[in-house]
């Protein structure tokens, strides 16, 4: 595995190291970042369309490589990751999408159980794992449901059962209450707190004041590529 | 992870998917069925040419006619000469008496002919070796040997062979040589054109039915899943469908050729398609079969490459 030291103190988790994208010669998605995450945090992005939040955590799930700088994970840069060491670096990294990208043709207790199975678990974890986690986001009945059949929160909650079900270092959502409701919204964020409260790193980005301001933890604002406020508790306030 | 616990989990899922993506799966069978019917097919064609062209390679010949006064004894020498060479397949001896026999049968309806050869009171007809080379290439070096004094005398030394009809026979077996060469050749490349074109066909159909999954498998990088798991399950349903088409193939053909079995050897004489298809099924069998399999493990493989990029 490619291990470069980065320089910060040990106690970060996510380091980002004055990383810049961009994808055209003048389209600049993400312009000279420099940012730290400590493990147990609970941070939220936040910042207009097209102000770089989508982009930030493309580059930690290595979906895109930064055109400058690097990214750090525990010490290690990502970007350098051989593809099989890519694979165990994401078994260790939850992800929600805005769009929940479940897997079409299976169903709720299929999906998640994807997860573990790509992760080598045995059958008598997933046996036991799934109907844990489903339970947690209170969706024991929809367990053999398909996607199709179930609502955006419901979806939702399917996409979170699945990222947390290999119990990660860190959960990254990218606007997960982007479509849903107010109360599923509600809900959503409330299992993420649950999440973070238990010691998994939360890193999220949203539009959704209200959800900030709920919170009532670390905020990152962005704006063209840049970050323009850190506040160690705060609001939205773009 | 074991090797066998995720073989297991690929084979489960390989099939789960072939099954829930039903009707892309039915198509990817058809345009697989189809492309192997092709393949089927061209077997069943070459077949019926190389049994035609034998046919027809059976009919030249060329012959030595003897002279009125040679010994059976030299005659019988000559045609064991001939009988060692390798380029020569087989020898047959017609004597003077049999040459007779044989007019009088061939001309019984046409009685100025026998009148014309009872007048002449001894037989006019020469005693000949008819021969067949393995190949119409040969006949240039068979004819050569013949002609050529040393090889063709009698034990007293004196000329053996009256007349050799090689050069009679010469333009027929050249342009027979150019056609048999022709067919063969077109044959050939008409196979290669079709077996490309399907293929191409059936790759394409393949790549269609994964590209619809090509989100899912950007997914399935994203949550942690390596190449191999997420290959291996498109690589089977991939090998299912060539497996299911081969044996549809494989049945459709049964029918065919008892149909066409009768017309094929009415036509070409000693082929029969029905008898081919049952005398040769297990290495048809396995042609189909592998080709299936091979072709759709082989699409899928590239296809899902293309998606793994993530």
């Amino acid at each position: 595995m490619a291990c470069t030291i980065a320089p910060y103190e040990s106690i970060t988790m996510i380091y980002f190291d004055n990383v810049s994208k961009f994808y055209n010669d003048d389209s600049v998605a993400l312009e000279e970042v420099t940012l730290s995450v400590a493990p147990g945090e609970f941070v939220s992005i936040v910042g207009h369309s097209g102000a770089g939040k989508t982009t930030l955590l493309k580059l930690l799930l290595v979906e895109e490589s930064p055109s400058q700088g690097s990214v750090f994970f525990h010490s290690t840069d990502i970007h350098q990751l051989r593809r099989t060491h890519l694979t165990k670096y994401r078994q260790k990294i939850g992800t929600v999408f805005q769009d929940f990208r479940l897997l079409p043709n299976r169903t709720t207790y299929e999906n998640i159980a994807f997860a573990m199975e790509a992760a080598g678990r045995h059958d008598e974890e997933i046996e036991a794992d799934v109907p844990h986690v489903l339970d947690l986001v209170d969706l024991s009945e929809k367990m053999w449901n398909f996607p199709h059949e179930l609502s955006g929160g419901e979806r939702q909650r399917v996409g979170i059962a699945r990222a947390i079900v290999n119990q990660p270092d860190v959960i990254i959502a990218d606007e997960p209450t982007g479509n849903l409701d107010p109360i599923n919204t509600y809900e959503i964020v409330q299992i993420l707190k649950k999440i973070n409260d238990l010691g998994t790193t939360v890193v999220l980005t949203t539009h959704n004041k209200g959800v900030i301001d709920s919170l009532g933890r670390r905020v990152i604002t962005m704006d063209s590529g840049r970050i323009v406020r850190d506040d160690a508790t705060g609001r939205y306030v773009l | 992870m074991g090797l066998f616990l995720t073989f297991r989990r690929i084979l489960k899922t390989g099939f789960v998917n072939f099954w829930r993506n039903g009707f892309v799966s039915v198509s990817s069978v058809v345009v697989m069925s189809i492309t192997l019917f092709v393949i089927g097919s061209l077997i069943f064609v070459n077949a019926m040419l190389d049994s035609s062209l034998d046919f027809l390679r059976d009919k030249v010949d060329i012959n030595a006619y003897f002279v009125i006064d040679a010994v059976e004894e030299d005659i019988l020498a000559v045609q064991t000469m001939l009988e060692q060479r390798d380029d020569v397949e087989s020898v047959y001896y017609t004597s003077r008496e049999e040459a007779e026999e044989r007019f009088r049968e061939r001309h019984k309806d046409d009685e100025i002919e026998i009148q014309a050869l009872d007048e002449l009171g001894e037989n006019p007809l020469l005693a000949s070796l008819s021969i067949k080379a393995k190949d119409p290439s040969h006949y240039d070096s068979i004819n050569e040997f013949l002609q050529s004094d040393e090889s063709t005398v009698s034990t007293e030394g004196a000329p053996l062979i009256a007349k050799v009809n090689f050069n009679d026979n010469k333009a027929a077996i050249e342009k027979l040589q150019q056609v048999i060469q022709g067919i063969e050749t077109f044959g050939f490349v008409v196979s290669v054109v079709l077996v490309v074109v399907s293929i191409i066909i059936v790759f394409n159909t393949i790549r269609m039915a994964i590209y619809i999954s090509r989100e899912e498998i950007a997914v399935m990088r994203l949550v942690g899943a390596g190449d191999a798991y997420i290959r291996g399950p498109f690589v089977f349903s991939g090998v299912m469908t060539g497996i299911i088409s081969a044996l549809i193939t494989l049945v459709a053909f049964y029918p065919l050729a008892i149909w066409l079995g009768p017309a094929t050897q009415s036509f070409f004489g000693t082929f029969n398609l029905f008898s081919y298809y049952t005398s040769n099924f297990g290495q048809i069998f396995l042609i189909i079969m592998f080709s299936g399999a091979f072709l759709g493990a082989l699409s899928s493989f590239l296809a899902v490459k293309k998606y793994l990029r993530v």
